[in-house]
């Protein structure tokens, strides 16, 4: 290791940092709150750190290469043990200074490309790290430069961070490790299984590990550590969904039909002709075109993202962009749901090892954008909300959307078949991830997951992408699937368990040497894919790779006897059947209990709400939930490839809600478009998880059709994010919400193609109490628009237009972002499913056809008052709503205007055509838009509500409005 | 001439040189993709194309800065190439990724820096395409284009002098998304040969592709400047 000695290090600052400096440092006052105060400015300073000594020459054409003179200073110092520290001294004079840089064996992509820069220019051999310095204000006291570091500039899993020091970087160890372990289980008693689980990291329960001593002592072996790894792995909640398949009682003894089976038979008896495949490949598959079908996956990052939010959400995406590419599709279209804990959480509050809200935020939300920007895939579609039960455990769900050629067929793998892994070299990162990811999480959980941190290569990715498109255009192979969760251990695992293979890992291609051989089978680097090749077309194959620069190796090939043996420079360590890997788990016993209804906590007052009608509307509209995300959204590209049509934000200023994405592939002649819709609703899942999940499907629905999608040719995804499902009441949650979802499915016609679920989102506080999300539920809607050249949007087209409101208002307020705005509980009832649902959208979708909708908006979160107001505003028009004596009761109000229930949708429509708009859907007129910008309620001729369309805006957008809205 | 063949340029990490070919193709050239690292070891390939498109996207992820590392390898290894291309009448574009290379090495006067709030930004601007431009990208355009902008470090700095005498497309009124200096999105060279430029016009080449004109809104298609390049190629002959 080059940690002793001199280390050169070009540090590289920008002309004029200073806005930036004052942006970070506001960022840390706005974190720390006063005690920050006296941060004026964090200026940052790029470091290029090297391992080998550079000379003059050297140096001089790097600094060369790597400024540009006109934007930037440019210094080369000596980093030296006992030297002051580097840099001009008029900067470092007094100034407290910290330096970061990622941790040996971290992916460093910044140095990686500073070592190429090193070759282009001649200077071979050359080991670049990155690293970065903030220099404080002189009069900055240590102890907050230390508090604003460790809330804001390093994290300790992935860096290493020096204060008032220059940081030497540690390049990784090259002594070689090829040790196998062997791990007694056979003579253990059941006691001792479960200490092994638990100081392993295994997350086996004990039936779990009592099956694999006993199968041990069966073959009179013990295993070795690559093989209790690899089960541990298989068996994973993450890998194997023992809950979704488990067999589960109520306490009172009847049984349920395992969670899955559920699933999928309520997809078979839809049986809808456009289903591909479902719940069966790495994604759902469903027709788009004559020559297109969609491939759909939505998958969870949960863990990894609230230990190191940026590699988490980043490799989030990455790893379910690789699931679409691992039913051979091209991804064209990425979607992010995202769950934080309140911004203003008291950052003193947080629990021991719990980043702030706001540090995960801007953490994932980079991440995101990081993979999707550079990948070249659109950012479409998303959500994101805020609770306090998010705190220690934020949500990222990552999906993406791919197509591949109709009726595409992969012959499958046979008996010789090569097993070859394309792309990104392994390394140490991401070990153990689908244990970890299957555990709950504590104070210690940021140090024991630091090997699970995966950092990504979206560059790398897009290669593979592309090699794989042209190999599977040519038919070079059979088979294929990702390197998730478990590395090769899956992936192999999984393409291999019914043939069996001979694997031998030498020739996989390693970051450094040093890896453990059941590392190397462990490790989740990222960025990989593995294929099953006929040996014929190998060259071929390597031919693509090469030209796409894309690293290919080939690990072995297919057995026939079902047998999985891997070899590490001709040691086995791994010899298993595949029926003990993948069927050798013993089904899961659970017991559910019916959740206790939590109490009201106040009540709401009819009359005062009705009297303070706008300023509760301001304030819905601004609720974190409701608010414009906007500043979020525009740092993710979402017009690359050209085929988005209908966008997060439009309107007459590109600032109003979609409803759900429209693409309209470039590649696809069809003019058709295909639609996203997320449905979600994390507040009121703790009262009634089946209400929950009905009005999750409902709205993603809506939200397809609102932008012109064919109620009739819709799929489905699920994704749940719960608690521990070992506790009764929270696996009745699940119960109840896997009905809701069946139910509602079923409703609509509308199919689940694919679904995934990560549990245990929990974390374990040092006194031992629980911190559980809520149950979270993420519906994602696939729709199909016949003409992609006819969309339609939410933004309001011409005043004297009619708003037509289709659906009924129930009293459906309890979970609601009245009560949220309010703080209180105010029971009652949550909104559920709509029966006249599905009919309601058929009609809306034909009035479409016909072309007499000029908008269209769905109501869901905040009301009725949100959504015709979030028209307006896409339109800059005002409105005018009145309802007559029918709703004259204050309670009658409140649901007008915030009531969340399902099924609604609000049309504009010329004038001529209201009568007839209404007669076909069943809606009514219940105002019309005006080119006063104002928004007007009048209830039976009384105003209650009278804004200028400003003050909402500015409310939606989280500013504080001026008015108050009264009348 | 029939069909002009234009080279679509792409490093790894290039990821707009589909959406690029698609609109060379829907102006009448014939586009071929060729990877930087192919070209830099044969620049003869040069000789039998009309027209080269650096295309967008984060060349190297943008390590060292945006097109830092293709900028070098252009400038090491083909930029006296390129010159001689330029020089022989053939026109050069780079779009977004491709500007900030053909920046870095030199083709092109001034810098990019990042955007003034610091902030990648998505969004959809509206260029002018300023009065009197000898270049063959932008001559014959007339009224402003619109297309989207994607992108961290787009802001254009360059002195007075340079920017009043190389600007050829400016962002509108108020629709300046990163800060550039006089509003400059984009630049051509001496020749008129060569214009580099932030925004995607490959983005907006069919009329659906706009933000707005499912409102009824119908603006100019970006579509144009590919159309100038291939117009001034074919006449070329």
């Amino acid at each position: 290791m080059a940690t002793t000695g001199q280390q050169w290090r070009l540090e590289i600052d920008s002309i004029d940092s200073g806005a930036a400096a004052r942006r970070l440092a506001e960022r840390a006052r706005r974190l720390l709150g006063p005690i920050a105060h006296p941060v004026r400015s964090i200026t940052t300073t790029s470091l290029y750190l090297v391992a080998e000594p550079v000379d003059q020459a050297g140096r001089a054409l790097l600094l060369q290469a790597l400024v540009d003179p006109a934007t930037q200073r440019g210094t080369w110092t000596v980093a030296d043990a006992t030297a002051p520290p580097p840099g001009r001294a008029a900067d470092r004079d007094n100034c407290p200074f910290v330096e970061v840089s990622l941790r040996p064996g971290v992916t460093d992509p910044v140095g990686d490309a500073f070592s190429r820069a090193a070759a282009l220019l001649g200077l071979r051999g050359l080991t670049g790290r990155s690293g970065t310095r903030f220099l404080f204000d002189a009069d900055v006291d240590p102890h907050v430069v230390r508090l604003v570091a460790d809330a804001l500039l390093h994290n300790d899993i992935v860096d290493e961070v020096s204060f008032d020091a220059p940081i030497r970087a540690r390049f990784v160890s090259l002594s070689t490790n090829d040790s196998v372990e062997v791990v007694a289980v056979r003579g253990l008693s059941d006691q001792e299984l479960v200490e092994l689980s638990r100081s392993r990291g295994l997350a086996l329960d004990p039936v779990e590990m009592i099956a694999v001593r006993d199968f041990f002592a069966s073959i009179e072996r013990d295993p070795t550590d690559a093989e209790i790894e690899m089960i541990a792995q298989t068996w994973s909640e993450h890998c194997s969904h023992k809950t979704f398949r488990a067999q589960i009682t109520w306490g009172d003894g009847t049984v349920v039909e395992p969670l899955l089976t559920q699933l999928r038979r309520s997809t078979d008896a839809i049986a809808a002709p456009w289903v591909r495949s479902a719940f069966v490949d790495n994604a759902g598959i469903v027709a788009f075109d004559e020559s297109f079908d969609i491939a759909v996956k939505v998958e969870t990052h949960n863990h990894p993202s609230a230990v190191e939010p940026f590699g988490g959400a980043n490799t989030g995406v990455g790893g379910v962009i690789r699931d679409v590419l691992g039913v051979a599709a091209d991804p064209i279209a990425v979607t992010d749901v995202l769950c934080f804990g309140p911004m203003d959480t008291p950052i003193d509050s947080l629990p021991v090892g719990v980043l702030h809200p706001q540090r995960v935020r801007d953490g994932v939300v980079a991440g995101v954008a990081d993979y999707g920007n550079k990948m070249g895939i659109p950012t479409v579609a998303g959500a994101v909300v805020h609770q306090e039960g998010f705190t220690s455990n934020p949500l990222v769900f990552a999906g993406c959307i791919g197509l591949r050629p109709a009726g595409l067929v992969l012959t499958g793998q046979e008996p010789g078949d090569r097993i070859v892994v394309l792309g990104g070299a392994t390394g140490r990162d991401g070990i153990r991830g689908a244990t970890f990811s299957s555990a709950t999480m504590d104070a210690s959980t940021g140090d024991v997951a630091g090997a699970s941190v995966q950092i990504g290569d979206p560059i790398t990715e897009k290669l593979v992408a592309d090699a794989l498109v042209d190999a599977r255009d040519l038919g070079l192979f059979t088979a294929i699937t990702d390197c998730g969760a478990g590395g090769f251990s899956s992936a192999v695992g999984e393409i291999a368990a019914t043939l069996g293979a001979d694997v031998e890992l030498a020739s996989a291609p390693r970051k450094y040497p040093g890896l453990a051989p059941w590392e190397l089978w462990l490790s989740e680097a990222q960025e990989r894919m593995v294929l099953a090749v006929r040996p014929g077309n190998l060259e071929a194959l390597s031919t693509i790779c090469r030209e796409h620069s894309v690293a290919m190796a080939d690990l072995g090939s297919f057995r026939d006897d079902g047998r999985l043996v891997v070899r590490c420079d001709g040691r086995v360590i791994v010899d298993l059947p595949g029926e003990f890997l993948h069927e050798g788990r013993p089904i899961r016993q659970l017991v559910a209990e019916r959740p206790q209804e939590p109490m009201p906590t106040g009540r709401r007052d009819a009359a005062q709400i009705v009297a303070h009608a706008g300023e509760l509307l301001l304030a819905v509209l601004s609720h974190p939930d409701v608010r414009s995300n906007e500043d979020i959204v525009r740092g993710f590209d979402h017009e690359i490839l050209g085929a988005t049509v209908g966008r997060p934000f439009l309107g007459a200023e590109d600032d109003g809600p979609g409803n759900a994405a429209v693409i309209a592939p470039l590649q696809s002649t069809s003019g058709r478009g295909l639609s996203v819709g997320i449905g979600m609703n994390c507040r009121t899942g703790v009262f009634d998880a089946r209400r929950m999940a009905e009005a999750s499907v409902d709205e993603a629905v809506r939200n397809v059709v609102a932008v012109g999608a064919d109620p009739e040719q819709i799929s489905l995804l699920d994704n749940f994010s719960w608690g521990d499902p070992r506790r009764p009441e929270m696996l009745g949650r699940l119960v109840d919400a896997v009905a809701g979802c069946c139910d509602s499915a079923n409703a609509f016609g509308a199919p689940f193609v694919s679904g995934k679920d990560s549990l245990n989102n929990e974390y374990v506080a040092a006194d031992g109490t629980r911190r559980s999300i809520p149950p979270t539920l993420v519906i994602t809607a696939i729709g199909i628009v016949p003409d992609a050249d006819r969309i339609v949007t939410s933004d309001a087209k011409g005043p004297e237009n009619a708003l037509i409101l289709v659906g009924h208002t129930r009293s459906e307020l309890r979970g609601s972002v009245l009560d949220a705005v309010l703080g209180i509980d105010g029971g009652g009832v949550v909104p559920g499913g709509a029966p006249d649902s599905p009919m309601r959208m058929r009609a809306i979708h034909s009035a479409m056809v016909n072309g007499l909708v000029q908008s269209a908006h769905d109501v869901s979160d905040g009301g009725l008052g949100v959504a015709v107001a979030e028209m307006a505003i896409g339109g800059r028009l005002g409105v005018s709503v009145a309802f007559g004596t029918a709703v004259s009761s204050p309670e009658s109000v409140v649901d007008a205007l915030f009531s969340e229930s399902s099924g609604r949708m609000l049309l504009e429509v010329v004038p001529e055509h209201g009568e007839e708009l209404c007669a076909t859907t069943g809606g009514v007129v219940i105002g019309h838009f005006t080119d006063e910008a104002r928004i007007v309620w009048r209830i039976d001729d009384q105003g209650i509500i009278d804004m200028d369309l400003d003050d909402a805006l500015q409310a939606w957008r989280g500013h504080v409005a001026e008015g108050n809205g009264q009348p | 001439m029939t069909r002009p063949r234009a080279l679509v340029v792409s490093a790894p990490g290039t990821n707009r040189d589909n959406d690029v070919a698609y609109a060379l193709s829907l102006s009448g050239a014939d586009p071929v993709r060729m990877p930087l690292h192919v070209l830099v070891r044969r620049p003869q390939r040069l000789l039998d194309a009309q027209m080269v498109v650096f295309a967008g996207g984060f060349s190297h992820a943008d390590a060292l800065g945006a097109g830092a590392l293709a900028g070098l390898e252009v400038e090491r290894s083909l930029s006296d190439e390129l010159r001689a291309f330029v020089a022989s009448g053939r026109p050069v574009l780079g779009i977004c990724n491709g500007f900030q290379i053909l920046v870095r090495s030199g083709l092109l006067p001034g810098s990019l820096m990042h955007n003034i709030d610091g902030r990648f930004v998505c969004r959809w601007v509206t260029l002018e395409v300023v009065g009197t431009t000898p270049c063959v990208w932008t001559s014959g355009i007339d009224g402003p284009i619109d297309c989207p902008v994607a992108h961290g470090e787009g802001r254009y700095i360059a002195s007075d002098e340079v920017i009043g005498a190389h600007t050829v497309l400016r962002y509108a009124d108020g629709t300046n998304p990163n800060g550039s200096m006089l509003d400059s999105a984009g630049v051509t060279d001496a020749t008129g040969m060569v214009l580099g430029l932030m925004p995607h016009p490959e983005n907006h080449v069919v009329d659906r592709q706009h933000p707005r004109w499912h409102r009824g809104e119908h603006r100019n298609l970006a579509r144009s400047l590919f159309d100038s390049g291939v117009a001034h190629v074919k006449a070329a002959g």
